[in-house]
């Protein structure tokens, strides 16, 4: 069926003003980096490039970020006051502007995470109607939309990897919506993206994690529920 | 096999030939389209007017001051008013559309209908009709059914989105939806409701998207109102039987095109119109950040 709207897409969705890409889209983006880093941070940087760097504080992009870092949802009350509610919480942070990235979508944000040892580097870019796209992670390509289950894969370039997890996610009737690979360097660590219909257990998370050639496994299940 | 929603004229054969109410046919496209069922329709949109009636209390009663200062409790000053130019009843409308659109602006919960720009238009017009001819909830519900069924067509046809259509897509939309519903909610005919739209759309016809620094405030915030105004004059109108001339979807159609010749200027870039005059600019400079980094390598050609 082609993606025809919903009643809900036409009185709806409930959100948080001003605007769903200032908003709703910057609060789905950190919910989606908080999952990759697998937990509220302690610290955090956020760089906004472009269109967002000038506009980010007059529409409340500030507050948005760190009430998807909080993981608050999009209609949450709370967001408003986020950045007041992060500061008590002893939450570190700083803000970036980069005016005239041409590399980058027009509202794109960088979020350098760190809970404790653990440090990681989200590009994500709000589309509209709080629609977005995670463009990469830790470098790697990765553009999933978080609104499906992903799983993302950091492996060894070994032949047959990919056919191998795809066998592995058949085996849990979880239909594949998108994958793709990237690599940084010629034998270095490939990057498996995976967009699935339906979430995996956490039986194959593990088996897929414990093999010695996949180095880091991160699952993240549909960021609005 | 549901309606699909691309004409207006196909919906009202579709609902003679099956001899159909016009929101049981957008009932049966949500359950069809989106595995859904009319339990979880009718919660969802009860819940969606819920906020829409909170965001209306919100914004009367907290301090609703924007971060750039150019929202500041418009929708209190309006309500209070000792003077009503026309009656009681259309101050309320008109300061209930501002207050629901203050709360978006000012981040709070709204309903996007069918845009967060848009989002003080239904919740104004609805429980003011509510109000003033004590309807109940369920009667509301099928009114933004309808709402929804005229927004699918818009979409298909034409555009909802300030950056494709300009704001004729967005409060016209939102106009077109609420007069719609009212006409519906009042009794009024298949035709009388599609009348309504046909008028409402003839109003907004050619409303360009200029908010000044881009923010969803000037003139967002009053356009919701006039908007809220103009569905209770097209429902009047249309309810008498004064025809719109024009075919509600042919109305559809020249909404399209106006939208689709409009500059980019015009396109919520906030590069022309009221966000290109001089106090515009000058508050963009005041709310926009300067403080940004530019990357050296990129601002000059090799
Ligand atoms: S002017 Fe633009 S941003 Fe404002 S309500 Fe209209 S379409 Fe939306």
């Amino acid at each position: 069926m082609a993606n025809k709207s919903s009643v809900f897409d036409m009185i709806g969705p409930i959100m948080i003003g001003p605007s769903s890409s200032h908003t709703a889209g910057v609060v789905r983006i950190a919910r989606a980096a908080i999952r990759v880093l697998g937990g509220i941070p302690d610290e955090a940087e956020i760089t906004f490039y472009n269109s967002f760097a000038r506009t980010y504080e007059g529409h409340g992009s500030d507050r948005a970020i760190f009430g998807g870092l909080m993981d608050f949802k999009t209609d949450d009350e709370r967001i408003k006051n986020a950045l007041e509610i992060a500061k008590e919480k002893g939450l570190k942070y700083k803000f970036k502007s980069i005016g005239n990235s041409s590399v980058h979508h027009p509202n794109t944000i960088k979020l350098n995470l760190k809970k404790g040892e653990r440090t990681v580097e989200v590009e994500g870019e709000s589309l509209g109607g709080g629609v977005i796209n995670i463009a990469e992670v830790d470098g790697f390509v990765a553009n999933f939309s978080a609104q499906m289950h992903t799983l993302i894969i950091k492996a060894q370039d070994i032949s047959g990897a990919i056919a191998f997890i795809s066998s592995v996610i058949a085996q849990e009737k979880a239909n594949i919506a998108t994958m793709s690979v990237s690599r940084k360097g010629k034998n270095d660590l490939a990057c498996h993206v995976i967009e699935m219909d339906s979430g995996i257990n956490k039986i194959t998370t593990q088996y897929l994690q414990s093999l010695p050639w996949i180095k880091e496994l991160i699952y993240i299940p549909d960021i609005d529920l | 096999m549901c309606f699909l929603f691309e004409s207006f004229k196909g919906w009202k054969k579709y609902c003679e030939e099956k001899n159909q109410s016009l929101p049981e046919t957008v009932i049966q496209y949500e359950i069809e389209q989106k595995n859904s069922s009319r339990e979880l329709i009718y919660s969802g949109l009860l819940q969606a007017y819920g906020v829409m009636k909170d965001a209306v209390i919100t914004g009367l009663k907290e301090d609703m001051t924007s971060r750039s200062g150019m929202i500041n409790n418009g929708a209190k000053k309006v309500f209070n008013h000792p003077l009503s130019v026309l009656s009681p009843e259309f101050q309320k409308l008109i300061s209930r559309a501002l207050s629901a659109k203050e709360v978006n602006s000012c981040m709070g919960r709204v309903v996007a209908a069918p845009t967060a720009g848009a989002s003080g238009i239904l919740p104004g017009t609805m429980v003011t009709l509510q109000e003033i001819h004590q309807l109940s909830d369920e009667k509301i519900v099928e009114g933004l059914l309808v709402g929804a069924g005229i927004a699918l067509i818009i979409e298909e046809k034409a555009s909802l989105a300030g950056a494709v259509g300009g704001c004729q897509a967005e409060t016209g939309s939102a106009a077109a939806m609420a007069a719609g519903a009212i006409v519906y909610c009042l009794g009024g005919t298949i035709d009388q409701v599609f009348n309504a739209v046909a008028i409402t759309i003839q109003c907004m016809l050619g409303l360009v998207c200029d908010p000044v620094a881009g923010l969803v405030e000037v003139p967002c915030v009053v356009r919701n109102a006039s908007a809220a105004a103009i569905a209770f004059s097209s429902a009047q109108i249309a309810l008498a039987n004064v025809s719109a001339v024009i075919p509600v979807d042919e109305c559809v159609e020249a909404m399209g095109e106006i939208g689709a010749s409009m500059e980019s200027r015009y396109k919520e870039t906030a590069m022309g119109g009221l966000a290109a005059t001089l106090t515009g600019q000058e508050i963009s400079k005041k709310v926009l950040i300067q403080d940004i980094e530019i990357l050296p390598d990129e601002t000059l050609p090799d």
